[in-house]
C-alpha cells in the first residue's frame, strides 16, 4: 500500500505536468490557427468526435513548404555540430590537463570547472555581449596591439554564437572526458611506451580509445541542448542566425500562431530522439562495462 | 545431565527449532533451494557450508524473512513464519558487511533495535551497558563505526544483533572481513558468547576450517541441496559422498569395483595387473559395483620397503609439499594415479628420509578410507 | 600521469582565462562611474546604489526566490521519491514509462519544456502567475533530484536497510532512521541544484508565468535585449559574488569532512 502511494505520487505528477503536455501540443499542432481565445480551433469544447475529424497535418505541410522552417532546422543542426566539435577541441586538452595534475590540485580544479555551472547562465551570456560588440574589450584590445586597424564585427553573428555555446557548456564537456582520463590506469600508458610507442602513439592509441565513453557522453550533452538553444542565439546572434528554438519563440510570442509553433516543436522533438536514443545507448554500454 | 552430550538431533522426543520442510526457492529460472528438508535445534550452533552460489546465504536470507519460499514451509518453533515481515520475526541477523549504520554511534547503534520495542530508557541503557560487557567495547561506546578497527566493529555487529536477545541468530560470514590470526581468535569468542547466552546460532560460511570449529553440526550444500548434514567428526570421518569427502579437507579418491570377502569387508579392484585393496564399510556393496575409496592423507603412511600391512601399493616420489608442522609426499603409482602421503615432522632439521623420484611404498589400514558409491 | 607538460599547462591556462574572464570584467565594470559600460571612467558603487532602489528588480528577486524556494523543496521530495522508487521500487506497471519521463526532462529543450505546459495551463484554464512557475519548476528539477538521489541511493548498501528491519524497525522507520540521514549530502545537493536551476530559468518561467509574475532572470532578460547596462552588471556581480561564497563554503565543508575521516581512519587503526 505504502509503495504504491511512494510510486503513485511522482508518477501522477510527471504524467500530468510532462506527458499530457506533450499529448496537448501535439493536439494543437495539428489544429488550425484562429482568432480567438484560445487562439486555435477545434477544441474539446466542440465535443471530441468533432474535434478529431477536423485534426489535420496541414501545419506540418505548411512547414515543408516555407523554406523558413526546415533551413532553421538545418542551421540549428549546424550550429550544435560545430559548437561540439569546437567545444571538444576546447575542453579534452583542460580534462587531460586536469587528470594530470598533482593530486592534491584537482579538486580546486575540479571546482573551478564547476563554479561557472553554478552561476547564471544567462549572466554568463550577456557577459560576452560587453566583450564581443564593435566597441567592446575584444576589440578594445585588439586595436590596443595593433592586429587590427578597424573594429571586427562578432556580436550578431554566428561566430558570437558559437563562442557562447561553447563558453556555457564548456563544463558539461570537461566533466565526463575527465572522470573517464581520471579512472585511466597510469601503468597503460607507460606500457604503451615500453612496448615501443612514442608519447604521440601511446597517447593515440592508448588514451583515446579509453577515453572515448567520456568523449561521446560530453558531445552529446553539449549537442543536444545547444540544439534547441534560444537564449544564445536571440542574445549574441544576429538577424540572419537561425535556430529553431529562437524561431519556435517567436512563432509563439510575436506571431501567435500556437500551432505553427506547436507543429514546430513536435518536429524537433523528433530530431532530437536520435541523439537522445544514441546517448542513453552509450551510456548504458558503459554502465555495463564497470559491472 | 553433566555428562550428557548435547546432541538433541539424536533425541526423537525433542522438537526442533527451525524446520525446512520440502523448501523450494526459486528466482526466474534458477532454482536457488532445491526441495529442502532440514531441522535445526535449540541451542545448536548449526553451520551452512558450501561454495558461493550453492544457496546458503538464500537459506538464510529465507530465515530472516528477506525471503520467501516458492514451495514448502519454513517453521519457527512450530510456526510457519512465511508472510511474517523480517521487522515482525524473532529472529537477527548479523551481516557480512556488518551494515552498521556509520552516522550512529556504537552505543546507538547496539540501541537500535531494543528502541523499535521499548521505550523504557533505563531497561535499554542497562542491555546495552551489558552488551558492550559482554562484547568488551565499553570504551568505545560514544565512536562511530568508523572511528574503530575491523575486529572491534565485527563485535559490535555481534552485540547489536544479540541485543534483542533473539530466538535464533543468523550469521553470515561473519569472520570473512578479518585477517587470519584475529579469526581463530573470533571463532572462539563466537563459541564463548554461544554458550553464555544460550541463543540458537546458524552460520553461513564457505570456509570449511571455520564450520568445523564453531559448529555442533555442519550442513555441506551444493546447488541448492544439503549433501550431508552432520557435527563434524562425522563429516569428515565419515563423509557420505565423494562431494562430501572432496570439499572437507584433502583425500586420495581411488575408483574401482567391489567385491565381498567377508561380513562389512570388500575388495576392490583398482587396476589391472595390480594386487586388489581391501577396505570395510558398512555400506552395501554388490559384486562388481562401481565404488570410490575415500582416504585421507594423514592416514597413507610412506615406506621405504615393503611394509606388512593391510594394503601397500608401490610408487614414487613425484613431488614434495614441506608445510612447516607436515610435510605432504605426492607418490606418483605406475598406473599414473597420484596418491597424497601426509607425514609430522616430529623432528626438528631431521634429514628427509624420501626425495624426488625415490621409489617408495604407500600403505593403510582397512578400516582407513571411506568406501563411497558415489 | 603527474607531470605537467607545458602544453597542459597552457591548455588549462588559457583554458580558466577564457571561463573567468568575461566574468571577471562583468565584476569590474560594475563599479565603473560611466553609464558606458566599456570605458573605463573611474570607481563608483553607484550603481550598486540605482539597483536596490529599483522596486521592478527588488520585486522581480522576491518572486523568483519564492519560486525557487517552494519549487526545489516540492521537487526534492518528489525526486527523492522517484529515486527509491526507481533503485529500490523493484518492477511495477509502467516502469519504463517511469524512468522515461524522469531522464526526458534532462535534455528537452526548454522552449518545447515551456510551450507544453503553457499550452496545458492553457487548456484547463489556469491563472498563470507564481502557482504557475511553481509547478513547471518543480517538474523539471524533481527530474534533477531524482538522478543526483538516485545515483547516491545505488551506492548504498542495501544491507543498512535489512539491518534495520531485522532489528526491528517499519520500512518507513528504517527509512527515517537509516536511508535518509545517510543519503543527506545527496538529498541536500539535490535540493541545491534544484534551486540553482529554477533561479537561473527564463525560458520556462517566460512561457509559464502571467502578467502578475515576473522572475529576475525575465527583468534581466528585457533589459539585456536592449543592451548592456551597468545595472545589470551590478545585479550580475551580487549574484556571482553569493554563488562563489555558497560553493567555497560548501567545498571547504567538504574538506574538512574529508580531513576529520582521515583522522578517524587512523585513530581506529591505533586502536586496532
Amino acid at each position: 500500500m505504502k509503495r504504491a502511494f511512494l510510486i503513485a505520487v511522482p508518477y501522477v505528477w510527471l504524467l500530468a505536468l510532462f506527458l499530457i503536455p506533450f499529448a496537448v501540443v501535439f493536439k494543437i499542432s495539428l489544429s488550425d490557427i484562429e482568432l480567438a481565445i484560445p487562439p486555435y480551433t477545434p477544441t474539446m469544447k466542440d465535443g471530441l468526435w468533432t474535434m478529431l475529424s477536423q485534426l489535420d497535418f496541414e501545419n506540418f505541410i505548411f512547414l515543408t513548404q516555407d523554406d523558413l522552417y526546415w533551413k532553421a532546422y538545418l542551421s540549428s543542426l549546424q550550429i550544435a555540430l560545430i559548437s561540439t566539435v569546437l567545444t571538444l577541441m576546447v575542453g579534452y586538452p583542460m580534462a587531460y590537463a586536469m587528470a594530470r595534475a598533482p593530486e592534491q590540485w584537482r579538486p580546486t580544479l575540479l571546482m573551478l570547472v564547476i563554479l561557472p555551472f553554478w552561476t547564471s547562465f544567462l549572466i554568463r551570456v550577456y557577459a560576452w555581449i560587453g566583450i564581443l560588440s564593435n566597441e567592446g574589450f575584444l576589440n578594445q584590445f585588439l586595436l590596443w596591439i595593433g592586429i587590427i586597424d578597424t573594429p571586427l564585427t562578432v556580436l550578431n553573428t554566428n561566430t558570437a554564437v558559437y563562442i557562447g555555446i561553447v563558453y556555457t557548456y564548456l563544463p558539461f564537456m570537461i566533466l565526463p572526458i575527465y572522470s573517464a582520463l581520471d579512472r585511466l590506469d597510469g601503468s597503460l600508458i607507460e606500457a604503451a611506451e615500453d612496448l615501443g610507442c612514442s608519447r604521440l602513439k601511446a597517447f593515440w592509441l592508448v588514451t583515446i580509445p579509453l577515453s572515448k565513453n567520456g568523449i561521446i557522453a560530453g558531445c552529446f550533452l553539449v549537442f543536444i541542448p545547444a540544439l534547441g538553444e534560444f537564449v544564445i542565439p536571440s542574445l549574441l546572434g544576429g538577424s540572419g542566425t537561425l535556430m529553431i528554438g529562437k524561431v519556435l519563440f517567436e512563432e509563439f510570442f510575436s506571431n501567435r500562431d500556437w500551432p505553427v509553433a506547436s507543429a514546430v516543436a513536435v518536429i524537433l522533438l523528433l530530431i532530437l530522439i536520435v541523439p537522445i536514443v544514441l546517448f542513453q545507448r552509450n551510456e548504458q554500454k558503459q554502465a555495463e562495462a564497470e559491472k | 545431565m553433566a555428562d550428557t552430550v548435547f546432541a538433541p538431533w539424536d533425541d526423537p522426543d525433542q522438537k526442533p527449532l527451525i524446520r525446512f520442510r520440502n523448501v523450494t526457492k526459486r528466482f526466474g529460472d534458477f532454482t536457488a533451494i532445491d526441495d529442502l528438508t532440514l531441522d535445526i535445534f535449540e541451542q545448536e550452533f548449526f553451520a551452512l557450508l558450501g561454495p558461493s552460489g550453492c544457496g546458503k546465504t538464500t537459506m538464510m536470507r529465507m530465515l530472516a524473512g528477506f525471503e520467501n519460499p516458492t514451495e514448502g514451509r519454513i517453521e519457527l518453533a512450530g510456526n510457519d513464519i512465511a508472510g511474517v515481515p523480517p521487522n515482525k520475526r524473532a529472529v537477527n541477523m548479523m551481516f557480512q558487511s556488518y551494515a552498521l549504520f556509520p552516522h550512529l554511534s556504537i552505543w546507538d547503534n547496539i540501541a537500535f533495535g531494543l528502541r523499535r520495542e521499548s521505550s523504557d530508557k533505563a531497561a535499554i541503557s542497562a542491555r546495552v551497558e551489558e552488551m558492550l560487557k559482554l562484547t568488551r567495547l565499553e570504551k568505545f561506546a560514544k565512536r562511530k563505526p568508523h572511528q574503530i578497527s575491523g575486529g572491534q566493529r565485527q563485535r559490535v555487529a555481534l552485540a547489536r544483533s544479540l541485543a534483542k536477545a533473539p530466538k535464533l541468530l543468523l550469521l553470515d560470514e561473519p569472520l570473512g572481513a578479518l585477517d587470519a590470526k584475529l579469526r581463530e581468535a573470533t571463532q572462539f569468542e563466537l563459541m564463548d558468547i554461544q554458550e553464555k547466552t544460550g541463543t540458537t546460532f546458524v552460520i553461513v560460511t564457505h570456509d570449511q576450517e571455520e564450520a568445523m570449529t564453531v559448529a555442533s553440526r555442519v550442513a555441506v550444500m551444493d546447488e541448492g541441496r544439503i549433501m550431508q548434514v552432520a557435527t563434524p567428526e562425522q563429516i569428515y570421518e565419515a563423509p557420505q559422498s565423494v562431494y562430501v569427502a572432496d570439499f572437507i579437507g584433502d583425500v586420495n579418491i581411488i575408483r574401482g569395483s567391489a567385491t565381498a570377502v567377508g561380513p562389512d569387508r570388500y575388495q576392490i579392484a583398482w587396476a589391472e595387473g595390480r594386487d586388489p585393496v581391501h577396505a570395510v564399510s558398512t555400506r552395501p556393496f554388490s559384486d562388481g559395483q562401481e565404488c570410490h575409496l575415500a582416504i585421507r592423507p594423514e592416514k597413507v603412511s610412506i615406506h621405504a620397503e615393503h611394509p606388512a600391512a593391510d594394503n601397500a601399493v608401490q610408487g614414487k616420489v613425484l613431488d614434495i609439499a614441506y608445510l612447516g608442522n607436515l610435510s605432504t609426499y605426492h607418490v606418483e603409482l605406475p598406473t599414473g594415479e597420484i596418491i597424497k602421503a601426509q607425514v609430522a615432522n616430529t623432528r626438528r632439521i631431521s634429514r628427509r628420509a624420501f626425495t624426488w623420484e625415490d621409489p617408495v611404498w604407500i600403505s593403510w589400514t582397512e578400516t582407513a578410507g571411506v568406501l563411497l558409491d558415489q | 600521469m603527474n607531470r605537467l607538460s607545458p602544453f597542459n599547462v597552457v591548455s588549462l591556462t588559457m583554458g580558466f582565462v577564457f571561463l573567468y574572464v568575461p566574468m571577471l570584467i562583468l565584476v569590474i565594470f560594475s563599479f565603473n562611474e560611466s553609464k558606458l559600460v566599456t570605458v573605463w571612467a573611474g570607481f563608483s558603487t553607484k550603481w550598486y546604489g540605482e539597483l536596490l532602489a529599483n522596486d521592478a528588480f527588488l520585486d522581480a528577486a522576491w518572486v523568483t526566490l519564492q519560486v525557487a524556494v517552494i519549487s526545489s523543496t516540492i521537487a526534492t521530495v518528489l525526486g527523492t521519491m522517484a529515486a527509491y522508487v526507481l533503485v529500490r521500487g523493484g518492477r511495477f506497471f509502467g516502469r519504463t514509462l517511469f524512468s522515461g519521463m524522469i531522464y526526458a526532462p534532462l535534455v528537452m529543450p526548454e522552449v518545447i519544456t515551456g510551450l507544453s505546459l503553457l499550452l496545458l495551463f492553457i487548456g484547463i484554464g489556469m491563472d498563470r502567475g507564481v502557482l504557475t512557475i511553481v509547478l513547471a519548476h518543480t517538474t523539471f528539477s524533481m527530474c534533477f533530484v531524482s538522478v543526483v538521489v538516485s545515483s547516491r541511493l545505488m551506492t548504498f548498501d542495501q544491507s543498512l536497510e535489512e539491518a534495520a528491519l531485522d532489528l526491528g524497525a517499519s520500512p518507513f522507520t528504517a527509512f527515517r532512521l537509516v536511508t535518509l540521514p545517510i543519503i543527506a549530502p545527496a538529498v541536500v545537493s539535490g535540493w541545491l541544484l534544484a534551486f540553482t536551476l529554477s533561479l537561473d530559468d527564463l525560458v520556462i518561467a517566460s512561457f509559464t508565468s502571467g502578467p502578475s509574475a515576473t522572475t529576475l532572470p525575465m527583468k534581466i532578460w528585457s533589459s539585456v535585449r536592449l543592451g548592456v547596462s551597468p545595472e545589470i552588471n551590478a545585479l550580475s556581480t551580487i549574484l556571482i559574488g553569493l554563488v562563489t561564497i555558497g560553493v567555497i563554503c560548501a567545498s571547504l565543508a567538504s574538506k574538512q569532512a574529508a580531513l576529520r575521516a582521515k583522522r578517524d581512519e587512523q585513530q581506529a587503526a591505533r586502536a586496532a
